[in-house]
């Protein structure tokens, strides 16, 4: 079985194109012309490039002596918060916009939940001199206020989504109609892997590099490319997709994604996509979904905004199905537990995103050879607010 | 199918078509406003099915599918309201909305409600062509439901002979490249309406998005065979105390 995307943009059932009209050829386009343009050696060249001197990869392969005596394994951390602005999120924007370059478009549009990928997203344009307007939900933009003023700080425009439950999904809306109404000179740069094919698959592509990093680091720290787990925390699911992304296929490798249950999975305030969803049709892709009876989208919770995410990429609904993927559920809770006691051992306090792929340890069996690796997928500065309530 | 083609072979322009999302204002609104929507001598009828989260609307459509959702209105329920339709209503009424609630109530118990209530006609924007050659073509024909296929100022003539090909209804051409009720009347794109008039399609074909007066109708009635009137329709209704007023004074206001 195939793990990755097929020709017509599929994960198995999951993926595909379902956009409207109005969409079609902006969407076609990017289709056409993703891998040509990614795959292109001046691309690569420019890519890399800013990768290493101002993103400043490749990000650390780091062994955490005090985490593996405590779980008792051999416990690696793959550094993507000392990534510039603070996260993984920028792999993506940084190839995103050299793809919009390319394309001729002059004005970016970015939906924002937490604010990493905004972050991200003015960053990059700030760097190319493009216009940059990001769509976050009102809700987020009051609990997310210091990124909300860094995006401003980098001349990006960030418009409130008053629409639905004014968060991330809402925020998603908007972008789309943003980008209906003005499909001609303008680039979506979607956050994760989520959206309509060719998406998933883009974004997965430039994330992979993460990976990519893995692998090399792997053989110089213990002899072998491979580990034994890598655990990654899943919102739409681009940090899982990266971190995944080279071992797929490899079935030595199990692939460990936490989703966020919120106040528990059966609270009625979850995102446990994978637990409490079904297939549906959200935001143009075909994926495992939180939906009523009737096929209404249902408002996810979590305490973390990037995981506030009713749906999950096709990559990882596929994931789930197949049983190639091993699916763990992290209350509100123990993420809060896990991103004190990681900050307390190893003196790196992650985003709350990322506490939910380290709260996964407990409940894994562990032999003192294996090797995990944990996406430390973002830096938790920003959840200050959040977390200071619980010091 | 069979209204849909007779409405355009009875009337060879000025067909105007209405879009009204179901259970708005109220629940049970629905059967009344097709009512009086044939009684004011509107020509066709689209039932929009709110959904929670609709991608291609501007701010009033989203806002009538949210009013619905919240007065408790679902496909199911709609198909209820809808039983005696065909008792009330003989213009063609169309189902139009978003993929997700049809794909949880079932490609074929969907179509099969549709038949059974005397639904004319589809319109599921995200629906993909693909899928619906490979999938749903035969399903939605042999149920006797026309399925229609939007053209926008960016598709290309290939692609809208291709739409006209696959259709059996009509193309819906949509006025600029905007969400619904974005725009301010549909100025400025003649261009492209005389472009798509120019070609020799089989399908007739009906503008829509942004039609919002007597004005904009008639350029639209100009360049096909008539136009669709949604969001100005749904802000006439909106605190509507009494249906058949408003529907009265609304259509008065267009021809
Ligand atoms: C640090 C961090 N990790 C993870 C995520 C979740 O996104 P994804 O699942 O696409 O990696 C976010 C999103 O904001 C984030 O900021």
């Amino acid at each position: 079985m195939s793990y990755n995307v097929d020709k017509k943009g599929y994960y198995g059932q999951f993926g595909g194109a379902y956009i409207p009209e109005m969409l079609y050829p902006n969407v076609e386009e990017l289709r056409k012309s993703y891998l040509e343009i990614s795959e292109d050696s001046e691309f690569k060249k420019e890519f890399d490039y800013l990768l290493k001197h101002y993103v400043g990869r490749p990000s650390p392969l780091y062994f955490a002596k005090r985490l593996s005596e405590k779980y008792g394994a051999k416990i690696y951390l793959k550094r993507e918060d000392l990534n510039h602005t603070g996260a993984h999120k920028i792999n993506n924007t940084i190839g995103q916009i050299l793809l919009a370059q390319r394309l001729g478009k002059k004005r970016i549009i970015a939906e924002t939940g937490a604010g990493q990928h905004g972050v991200a997203t003015a960053t990059v344009c700030a760097l190319m001199g493009m216009e940059c307007i990001v769509y976050m939900g009102a809700v987020d933009i009051e609990r997310q206020q210091p990124n909300v003023k860094r995006m401003q700080m980098l001349g990006a425009k960030v418009v409130a989504a008053e629409s639905g439950s004014k968060t991330l999904k809402d925020a998603t809306n908007e972008a789309i109609r943003d980008w209906i109404n003005n499909p001609t000179d303008t680039h979506y740069i979607i956050g994760s892997v989520v959206g309509p094919h060719p998406y998933p698959d883009m974004v997965a592509r430039f994330q992979s590099v993460i990976s990519e990093e893995i692998k090399w680091q792997l053989m110089e720290h213990e002899g072998r490319d491979y580990p034994d787990k890598v655990i990654a925390c899943v919102g739409g699911g681009s940090n899982a997709a990266g971190a995944f992304y080279h071992f797929l296929d490899n079935e030595n490798v199990e692939l460990i994604a936490a989703e966020p249950a919120g106040l528990g999975i059966n609270s009625g305030k979850t995102a446990a996509t994978t637990k409490k969803g079904k297939p549906g049709v959200l935001h143009a892709a075909k994926t495992l979904l939180m939906q009523t009876e009737d096929g209404q989208v249902v408002e996810p919770y979590s305490i973390s905004a990037g995981l506030d995410y009713p749906g999950i990429g096709p990559m990882h609904a596929h994931l789930f199905d197949s049983g190639r993927g091993n699916f763990e559920y992290v209350t509100d809770e123990d993420a809060l537990k896990a991103c004190f006691e990681v900050s307390k051992l190893e003196g790196i306090i992650p985003a709350l995103e990322t506490a939910h792929a380290f709260a996964v340890l407990k409940n894994l069996e562990l032999k003192k050879e294996d090797v995990v690796v944990i996406n430390l997928s973002g830096r938790g500065d920003k959840d200050l607010g959040t977390l200071m309530k619980y010091i | 199918m069979e209204r849909i083609k007779k409405a355009f072979e009875e009337k060879s322009e000025g067909i105007l078509s209405i879009f009204i999302t179901a259970g708005y204002p109220n629940l049970n609104d629905t059967i009344e406003v097709l009512k009086e929507l044939e009684a004011n001598g509107v020509d066709m009828i689209e039932l929009g099915i709110p959904f929670s989260d609709p991608m291609a609307d501007g701010p009033i459509i989203q806002k009538a599918s949210e009013v619905a959702i919240d007065n408790g209105m679902t496909l199911k329920l709609l198909f209820e309201q809808l039983k005696d339709l065909r008792q009330h209503v003989s213009i063609p009424v169309l189902l139009m909305g978003y993929l997700n609630p049809v794909m949880q109530y079932g490609y074929e118990e969907f179509c099969q409600s549709c038949q059974e209530v005397g639904i004319d006609g589809i319109i599921l924007p995200d629906l993909p062509l693909y899928e619906y050659e490979e999938e749903y073509k035969e399903l939605f024909e042999s149920h006797g439901l026309a399925n229609v296929f939007l053209v926008t100022p960016e598709t290309s003539s290939e692609r809208i002979q291709k739409l006209d090909g696959l259709s059996n209804g009509f193309l819906y051409l949509v006025s600029s490249s905007s969400t619904t009720g974005k725009k301010d009347g549909i100025d400025g794109t003649a261009e492209y309406f005389q472009r798509v008039q120019n070609m020799t399609l089989k399908s007739p074909t009906l503008i829509g998005f942004n039609i919002k007066d007597s004005k904009s109708y008639q350029v639209a009635c100009k360049y096909s065979k008539g136009a669709i009137i949604g969001s100005a329709f749904i802000k006439a209704l909106n605190g509507s105390e009494n249906i058949k007023e408003s529907v009265n004074n609304f259509i008065k206001i267009i021809r």
